[in-house]
């Protein structure tokens, strides 16, 4: 009996050891953050937000949680310690994605209604600057080494990249209709863009912003029309990228050396944004339709949990 | 928004016509007589369709803004009893190709069948005939407004996902309503529906504003929808003269759907799905009202002319409509799909709204009506069916 306690402990303790992670979910049409604790994979708090929650994004130190609340006009700042709202962040109107820079200083916010990217300086919480792109900004994404900060506008159908220095636009690309989440690699040397209604995901190079490929999915039984690409996450390694395929309910797994789709996990209703683990074995889905989050083991291929969020999850964040 | 009124006056103040670069677009209206909203929560709306175009005009404008191309709207209103193929012919000689038109079906052939029309596009993004898509289409024509027989299929997708296979139809006097009454019944038919009983709405318009309106009313509609059983009234009243006055007052205590009730269009001011949020945002801006299905047609019109100048990297109107009906050619019009040109008749394929009166209640194509190409061709007049002869 005590050897079996103390296995279970054991297993307990090495469980805590490697996942020790917290995941944040931004309810879109409940206005909440859910908090998953990562080790036992549950739902452990629900921390209420302003109104139309979307983007969400980690300060930093870790310590601080900022959520978009596009509806009320502001960025939330919730202690994670407390999981208590202690602030806001002046954002400009209606701000959904936004992008902290390297420098720790700078948030980089798509504000929608407005055709404008905001540059907003947090310790002194102002907007230094705003930047004019196309018509709806959604995506946001930085580069690791602090150079370039790019932005997709929805309606325009472009991809935006700006000087992080001189805050001025650097080049303005026409991509897939609708295009949503822009990220750069880890060694700064790519750009990945998912466009919805396409349903491709395009990569271009950072400094010539020439385009190195694109990446088609196909789903057997799943009408090309319900396909579409959304959320994006690379890997810290550069070995692979994983695309949220929207309404297809699946998500897509792709080598991103040769741009080749390797397979495709079932996961729940109009998946949308996506988070990696820090460590990298898992991925954290935010399933829109299903109001539900799934957990995919990337060692073992398989879709482990589904855990009932809030209405409407949308963004996801993933803290060690 | 006075920042983008500038911009538009500024760019309307100069001669622009075949200029290299700029892309013009003129949007044509029928002058019409003025319509009393039933509802006295309605507001009489005078710019309907022209407003849809200038917002569609302005976020071309943003976007040309970073691909060097201009893009211009001219609005021209044809007076009544005056020749809208006069008009068009005139914006021809200004060297315009691009039109669209918010047009009825009879103006819009006569404009389109015109010699001097033959090098320009038209858009139509009023008249819903399946007549113009069929017998009456035009090479040089695209619709952007659905047919009453997309709006038909739609409507009865979802009845049948509901299970109210009997129907009720109920006609207007207007001969759009009996057109719309021939879509509904042929509807039925391909879906699977029966027409359990039908009835056309004979009394005069408008009574209901009127002190005791409501009680010639409570006894008129129980009177007239006195049939044998049904699961849903089906009616058609293109011109709002009495629709609004059935839910509510029927003998039989059913639903109703069709053009009221259960609205199935294009476009509703109660859509917030799949980013319309930001669209019916920015169109309130502009025109200090809600989004309707035909301001939705026309902002598709331009956006769709936009799209294809911007895509095709070119402001040469030739190249402009080789690419609108080339299978690349994509609009995002915030119904959760691309949007994109049938190649047989024109039209653009596009989701349909189920819409209740105060929020979105579906949208067809209905999950599980399959199509070997697109499920948005569910909807409306397919190739095989097509009588349509460039």
């Amino acid at each position: 009996m005590q050897v079996l306690i103390l296995v279970i402990f054991g297993f307990v303790f090495t469980l805590q050891a490697a996942w020790a992670e917290t995941v944040y979910v931004s309810n879109e049409q409940d206005n909440t953050v859910s908090v998953i604790d990562g080790s036992r994979l549950q739902l452990v708090d629900t921390i209420p937000v302003g109104r139309r929650p979307r983007g969400i994004g980690l300060s930093a130190d870790r310590q601080k949680l900022y959520v978009a609340v596009g509806d009320d006009n502001r960025i939330d700042v919730v202690d994670l310690k407390t999981r208590k709202i202690e602030g806001f962040l002046p954002s400009g109107e209606d701000p959904e994605l936004f992008v902290l820079h390297p420098d720790g200083r700078r948030l980089f916010v798509a504000n929608e209604n407005d055709n404008l990217v905001s540059v907003l300086d947090i310790p002194e919480r102002r907007i230094v600057t705003e930047v004019e792109v196309g018509v709806e900004p959604e995506g946001m994404g930085v580069s690791p080494d602090g150079r370039y900060v790019v932005n997709t506008s929805e309606t325009t159908s472009m991809l935006h990249v700006i000087d992080a220095q001189t805050l001025e636009l650097v080049d303005n690309v026409l991509v897939g209709t609708r295009p949503r989440m822009a990220q750069v690699s880890a060694d700064s040397r790519q750009i990945w863009v998912s466009s919805e209604l396409r349903g491709t995901v395009e990569v271009f190079d950072t400094e010539t912003r020439e385009p190195l490929a694109k990446i088609g999915f196909e789903v057997p039984g799943v009408p090309h029309e319900l396909i579409q690409a959304v959320g994006i996450q690379l890997t810290s390694d550069g070995s692979r990228t994983y695309v949220a395929l929207g309404p297809a309910n699946r998500v897509a797994e792709v080598d991103a050396k040769t741009f080749e789709v390797l397979r495709t996990y079932l996961v729940g209703q109009r998946v949308w944004h996506i988070a990696l683990s820090p460590d990298g074995r898992r991925l954290y889905t935010a399933n829109g339709n299903s109001s539900d989050v799934s957990v995919i083991d990337l060692e073992n291929r398989e879709v482990v949990k589904t855990i009932g969020v809030g209405r409407s999850p949308w963004g996801l964040v993933v803290a060690p | 928004m006075s920042f983008v009124l500038i911009l538009l006056t500024l760019l309307l103040a100069v001669p622009v016509m075949a200029a290299e670069g700029v892309i013009t677009i003129a949007v044509v209206t029928q002058e019409r007589d003025p319509v009393q909203p039933v509802s006295p929560l309605d507001r009489e709306i005078r710019d309907e369709g022209v407003a849809g175009a200038r917002l569609g005009i302005a976020d071309n404008v943003t976007t040309g803004r970073f691909t060097k191309q201009r893009f211009v709207l001219v609005e021209r209103t044809v007076p009544k009893g005056g020749s809208p193929a006069d008009a068009v012919r005139v914006l021809g000689a200004e060297g315009i190709r691009f039109v669209v038109t918010d047009l009825d079906a009879s103006a819009l052939v006569a404009a389109a069948s015109d010699a001097h029309a033959r090098e320009m596009l038209l858009i139509n993004a009023r008249a819903p005939d399946d007549e113009l898509r069929n017998e009456a289409c035009r090479a040089n024509v695209l619709h952007t407004m659905p047919s009453r027989a997309m709006l038909a299929d739609a409507l009865a997708q979802y009845l049948m996902t509901k299970r109210w296979r009997r129907w009720f139809l109920v006609t207007g006097s207007q001969p759009g309503d009996r057109l719309l009454s021939a879509a509904y019944r042929q509807a039925a038919k391909r879906f699977g529906a029966e027409i359990m009983a039908e009835r056309e709405w004979t009394f005069r318009p408008g009574h209901a504003r009127t002190d005791t309106g409501h009680v010639t009313l409570q006894s008129e509609i129980p009177a007239l929808s006195q049939v044998a059983d049904y699961d849903v009234l089906v009616v058609a009243d293109e011109a709002n003269e009495f629709g609004d006055y059935l839910p509510g007052r029927t003998a039989r205590p059913r639903p109703v759907a069709g053009t009221h009730g259960l609205v199935t269009a294009a476009w509703s001011p109660v859509s917030e799905q799949w980013g319309a949020t930001q669209l019916q945002a920015r169109f309130e801006k502009f025109a200090g009202r809600r989004m309707g299905a035909v301001d939705y047609a026309a902002w598709a019109a331009v956006r769709a002319i936009g799209e294809a100048a911007i895509h095709s990297r070119s402001s040469e109107p030739s190249a402009i409509m080789g690419y609108l009906r080339s299978a690349d050619f994509m609009l995002s019009g915030f119904k959760g799909q691309g949007q994109s040109f049938r190649p047989w008749d024109g039209q653009m394929r596009q989701p349909i709204l189920i819409a209740g009166p105060r929020l979105l209640v579906s949208v067809s194509p209905q999950a599980g009506y399959l199509h070997r190409g697109s499920e948005l061709d569910t909807l409306g007049t397919d190739r095989e069916e097509s009588r349509c002869r460039f």
